[in-house]
């Protein structure tokens, strides 16, 4: 087998293996914290007897490594239980909602990748002059602010100073595009404001890193005009670091969600999760973060999958 | 005569430096030095570090590395005047009129693109050939230059092939635009010694086959001697002395020059057979998770206050002796016997008194010391540890063992930043004898030097010796080292010892075919001496 | 020593956040849970900043805010901090399997993002400022200990260290007198950086509705209780929010500082 290939099915092999583990985390880590879901769920009044009866009827009493392989089983076949709270089937809960998330995260990258790449080159290429002074200036306050605090700054400035948006993010079935993405069109900017600056700052370090390389030199020393060296010579040595940066950030997409979607009222998963974690609503605490867990570790496999690809040394072994 | 290629006149090189926990200040590398080189013509830039070198090298193309300003003065190449030239004047001259060869080719090629297409990529931006004709002519130089399979190298990337074999690529980089001028930059520094010449060989044979014009900047006296016509000495970003090879090497006007010269005539006489203080037997070590022997079946004797001498190139496993020997690496096989009682194998299982007879001097002073402890208390760690010595006692001794390696006073409270590198080393040689050893293990303890260092630590080791009567296992692949120290000397070559005795008789001809290599690879300050080697070699470099 | 400009906001900046923090029951004009006023009322010299939502005095729910605020995080830093540096030091210097088995228990906690763990972990575990600290500060551990890990491996291959064991030296002598004097200044401001993540690790917690419960409220939670008026143009959220992007800004300022200190100070090096 050719070893890139090895490596690769390695790489997917240890994502899977990490997914599972993270599952079994989720599951049986949870069983162990202190805490009782049955009492949960019918409040500090509830007798015993209806406690009991509460537990039999959710199989609780079973060993949890029992009630582990059965979560874990419905989970692969696309039965995630019922929802304590309401008796919703939450397989149906989470299909609208991944639907709405995805669309706002999805909006949010399109505009912070290729920005963010941008600004990092122009910061790169100006390092410690004032255009890389001024965008790392604005970048590390952004990275100070919490999700929620740039959302509401965004929210007044908007809706308040310069009223052209509105302050919650409606969306719902059968709405045209364009109507959709006006109604996120708040919670985009807030999101970009805050993975930008992480991703920018990345960006701009692993293209200096590049930069700083003997064959950069080399390359100058040919005479070849600054656009060229960067095109030719850094550009094929930068594309790993800046994908792997990429990808990083777009796991820090998947918290800002979470909160932007509560702030704005958006109907989605990570306002879906927050509010279950609330109502102490396990099951569907346990899916939503599973789901979550599988986008980063994704993510993450992906980001070390381009960075194998594009590695010349293991593209054309010795 | 004609005008000159290269003329160069009072030039100033400044820069910026920034010391820790200072302000930055402004520091002058190069003070008004003046050159001229005529075309096909060679000359060579000697200096030790600091010298300014390669800083005068690069300003040939009108280039400062890292922040480094060319400020004063004038640079004429071709008759132009360049230091004050603008961006575009300098990017048509460069990979033009002159080209670059650095001390390291591995990273000098970029990883992402095959060799080929690096080669002949000036020769094209320039416009200078088609892309048939500059691969052609590629092909002819890596013909010229010795590497193998001239036709297919140039489709291999730059970590498929080895050093020896990219510093030869990265001179067929440099010639294939046919530039007036090269500029080589220790190129043959960073190569073991057999693959050195070599490559020195190839170098100069290319220089002479295409008329080209060259500045060849080295440390190495011996090296610079082979190939340049006329020699510049600097120091300290001044010109110490300048004249035709000849002369510089065989009558030098200068002191610094004569002492450049004479350095490795260090020479020291063996002392007679005595019982051995430590006996390996058998040894064969191998690394943890590998599959193959890095020492095979090593049986040495060192006698009770010599000197062993192990050589050997990288790979050879001089060093991993070493490690065995401290107990660091556990061998498989074979008995480690040290003062008439055997060694355990394994540093755990050593007594307290095992530890101290037997120091260690490392390669690098700068990585042995910890930076966040002084002078005084580096030295005075092993007279606790082992004596129990403290307070007033354990300065004066401090204070004894500062003297011993003339030191003097006032030391005792500074930190290794604050000395240079040869009083980082003489410090860790005065750590090493704190203990009272009975030996003392020498890894490399000059190769990082300067040449002038080196040679002092040389002499202060070889006193030392002739006051304590403590015994050194000195590894290294300087084999003018071996000469100014040993009294025994073990050739080492792919984990196993190949020649061994006293030193004489291993100096002494018949060789064996690695030894005689080794030994012939050895620049020698004598003009012709390459092109004699080269035709009366047994065997190919080792690693080339 | 010079301090550059903005070190020294940041310094400043961050030393008054603690002043006010510590000594908030003699600075706040009224207590924490005073309703002593009207719903958002403006600014006026008996509420210097207004009040919020049920009438309660802005200032000095800031003031009680921003010692709840920094409390909390400093706990759980400070329990991140001495976990994960304990443990990543005991790692890189044992090696092996105690090594393997906690690089791949932190492997293992590292591919979810806090947020999400903490979440999951919170809609089981009660919720109070002691499950609080222990949640953030375990999870922000797994980070301390991957770079006290990897900066104790750089350290333990030099020579230096390896001179300390040939000595014969005890681990105690190469933990504590070769390794940490060397670590020290990355920890630093490291430190630095944890705090400010503990910072708006809480804020966003009780801005969730999760983190520190009412009347008591941290500025996160005094977001989330003023939020509403936002849209109708009271800007009392707004205050609480400027305090949290204020302190964690100075003690970026401060941390920035002193890493790249740490840069030029590793010593040694290239001499």
């Amino acid at each position: 087998m050719h070893p890139i290939l090895k490596l690769m099915v390695q790489r997917i092999a240890l994502g899977l293996l990490l997914l599972l583990a993270v599952s079994a985390v989720i599951f049986l880590g949870v069983e162990a914290l202190p805490g009782d879901t049955a009492q949960a769920i019918l409040g500090q009044q509830a007798t015993p007897e209806a406690l009991a009866n509460l537990r039999e009827k959710m199989g609780l009493n079973e060993p949890p490594l029992t009630r582990y392989f059965q979560w874990l089983g419905g989970v692969l076949t696309g039965d995630l239980g019922t929802a304590l709270t309401n008796g919703a089937d939450i397989a149906q809960s989470i299909g609208q909602r991944l639907g709405n998330t995805m669309f706002l995260a999805g909006c949010a990258a399109v505009i912070a990748v290729p920005l963010a790449i941008l600004l990092g080159l122009i910061a790169a290429r100006y390092a410690g002059k004032w255009p890389d002074k001024v965008i790392s200036g604005i970048t590390l306050s952004t990275i100070s602010l919490p999700e929620f605090v740039a959302a509401y700054f965004v929210i007044f400035i908007f809706t308040q100073l310069i009223p052209i948006f509105q302050p919650v993010a409606m969306v719902f079935p059968g709405m045209g595009f364009w109507a959709k993405l006006n109604a996120v069109a708040l919670p985009v900017i807030v999101l970009v404001l805050v993975v930008l600056a992480h991703m920018m700052r990345m960006t701009r370090a692993a293209i200096l890193n590049v930069m700083q390389s003997a064959y950069i030199e080399t390359a100058e020393l040919k005479g070849l005009s600054p656009m060229t060296v960067i095109w030719r010579h850094a550009l094929p040595n930068a594309i790993a670091p800046v994908v792997s940066v990429v990808m990083l950030n777009m796991a820090y997409l998947v918290v800002g969600v979470v909160v932007v979607e509560v702030v704005f009222g958006y109907n989605a998963l990570g306002q879906y999760l927050v509010d279950h974690v609330t109502k102490r609503d396990l099951p569907v605490v346990q899916a939503v973060g599973l789901i979550f867990a599988a986008v980063y570790i994704f993510l993450n496999m992906l980001a070390d999958v381009i960075g194998i690809l594009a590695n010349p040394r293991l593209r054309h072994p010795k | 005569m004609a005008d000159p290629l290269l003329q160069i006149k009072g030039l100033v090189i400044e820069a910026t430096s920034y010391p820790p926990g200072e302000p930055p200040k402004e520091v002058t590398l190069v003070h008004g030095v003046d050159l001229t080189l005529q075309k096909g013509r060679v000359l060579g830039l000697i200096g030790e570090s600091g010298a300014g070198k390669s800083t005068i090298g690069l300003s040939a193309m009108a280039y400062g590395r890292g922040g480094v300003r060319l400020t004063g003065g004038t640079i004429h190449l071709n008759g132009r005047e360049i230091r004050l030239a603008d961006a575009k004047a300098l990017r048509a001259l460069r990979g033009r009129e002159v080209t670059y060869v650095s001390q390291s080719a591995a990273a000098s090629f970029n990883p992402a693109k095959q060799i080929m297409e690096q080669v002949i990529e000036s020769s094209l931006s320039h416009g200078l050939m088609s892309k048939t004709e500059a691969e052609a002519r590629a092909r002819a130089l890596f013909k010229k230059l010795g590497l193998p399979n001239p036709d297919t190298i140039g489709s291999r990337y730059p970590h498929q092939v080895s050093g020896g074999q990219l510093q030869r690529c990265m001179t067929a980089m440099a010639l294939c635009p046919k530039p007036d001028l090269v500029i080589f930059d220790e190129p043959t520094t960073a190569l073991d010694v057999t693959t050195q010449i070599d490559v020195l060989a190839a170098i100069k044979e290319a220089i002479r086959d295409t008329d080209v014009a060259a500045l060849y900047i080295t440390h190495d006296l011996a090296v610079v001697a082979q190939v340049a016509d006329d020699i510049m000495v600097l120091r300290h970003g001044k010109m110490v002395e300048l004249g035709e090879t000849g002369q510089i090497i065989h009558r030098p006007t200068q002191d610094y020059t004569r002492a450049l010269v004479s350095v490795r005539s260090l020479d020291h006489v063996e002392k007679a057979p005595a019982p051995p203080i430590l006996q390996v037997q058998n040894l064969t070590a191998r690394y943890r998770g590998t599959n193959f022997d890095v020492l095979k079946n090593v049986s040495v004797d060192l006698p009770v206050g010599q000197t062993l001498a192990v050589v050997g190139e990288s790979g050879s496993g001089k060093s991993t002796l070493a490690r065995a020997i401290t107990g660091l690496l556990p061998p498989s096989a074979g008995r480690i016997t040290f003062a008439g009682r055997q060694l355990s194998a394994d540093l755990a299982g050593r007594s307290k008194d095992d530890l101290r007879e037997i120091q260690m001097i490392y390669q690098m002073a700068d990585t042995a010391m910890n930076p966040r402890q002084t002078v005084g208390t580096i030295i005075g760690r092993p007279l606790e540890f082992y004596f129990g010595l403290r307070g007033a006692d354990r300065e004066k001794r401090v204070q004894q063992l500062l003297d011993q390696i003339e030191m003097g006073k006032g030391f005792a409270d500074r930190y290794p930043a604050e000395l240079s590198g040869g009083q980082k080393q003489r410090v860790c040689i005065a750590r090493a004898l704190a203990a009272n050893p009975k030996l003392i293990i020498c890894d490399e303890v000059t190769s990082a030097l300067d040449p002038l260092v080196a040679d002092g630590i040389l002499k202060l080791l070889l006193n030392l010796q002739a006051e304590a009567g403590v015994a050194y296992l000195f590894i290294t692949h300087d084999l003018a080292t071996v000469r100014a120290i040993a009294d025994k000397i073990a050739v080492m070559f792919k984990g196993a010892v190949v020649r061994y005795g006293q030193k004489t008789d291993v100096l002494m001809p018949p060789f064996d075919d690695y030894t005689d290599l080794l030994l012939s690879s050895v620049p020698e300050m004598e003009q012709g001496w390459l092109e004699q080697v080269i035709a009366h070699r047994k065997m190919e470099s080792a690693g080339n | 020593m010079r301090i550059p400009i903005s070190a020294l906001i940041g310094l400043v900046f961050t030393g008054l956040f603690l002043f006010v923090a510590i000594f908030a029951h003699w600075i706040a004009p009224y207590e924490i849970t005073d309703v002593s006023g009207g719903q958002w009322e403006g600014p006026s010299a008996q509420f210097w900043l207004g009040t919020d939502t049920i009438g309660r005095d802005i200032l000095s729910r800031l003031i009680y805010g921003a010692q709840i605020t920094i409390f909390v995080a400093l706990a759980s830093s400070v329990l991140a901090f001495s976990m994960g540096a304990f443990l990543g030091f005991l790692a890189a210097v044992k090696g092996g399997w105690v090594d393997q088995v906690l690089s791949r228990i932190v492997d293992l906690v590292m591919a979810v993002p806090s947020l999400i763990v903490a979440l999951v972990m919170l809609s089981v575990l009660p919720l109070n400022l002691t499950v609080l600290i222990l949640v953030m500060g375990v999870l922000d551990s797994t980070r301390v200990f991957r770079l006290s890990r990897a900066v104790a491996v750089d350290i333990t291959v030099m020579d230096y260290v390896e001179a300390a064991r040939l000595r014969g030296e005890k681990w105690g002598w190469v933990i504590f007198k070769e390794i940490l004097p060397n670590a020290m200044s990355p920890l630093v401001a490291e430190f630095g950086l944890r705090f400010i993540f503990a910072v708006l690790f809480i804020s966003t917690l009780s801005f969730l509705g999760l983190g520190v419960q009412p009347p008591l409220a941290d500025w996160g939670g005094m977001v989330k209780e003023n939020k509403d008026g936002l849209i109708y143009g009271k800007s009392a959220a707004l205050l609480p929010a400027a305090a949290i992007a204020a302190l964690a800004i100075s003690v970026n300022l401060v941390a920035d500082w002193i890493l790249t200190r740490t840069s030029s100070l590793k010593g040694g090096r290239g001499g």
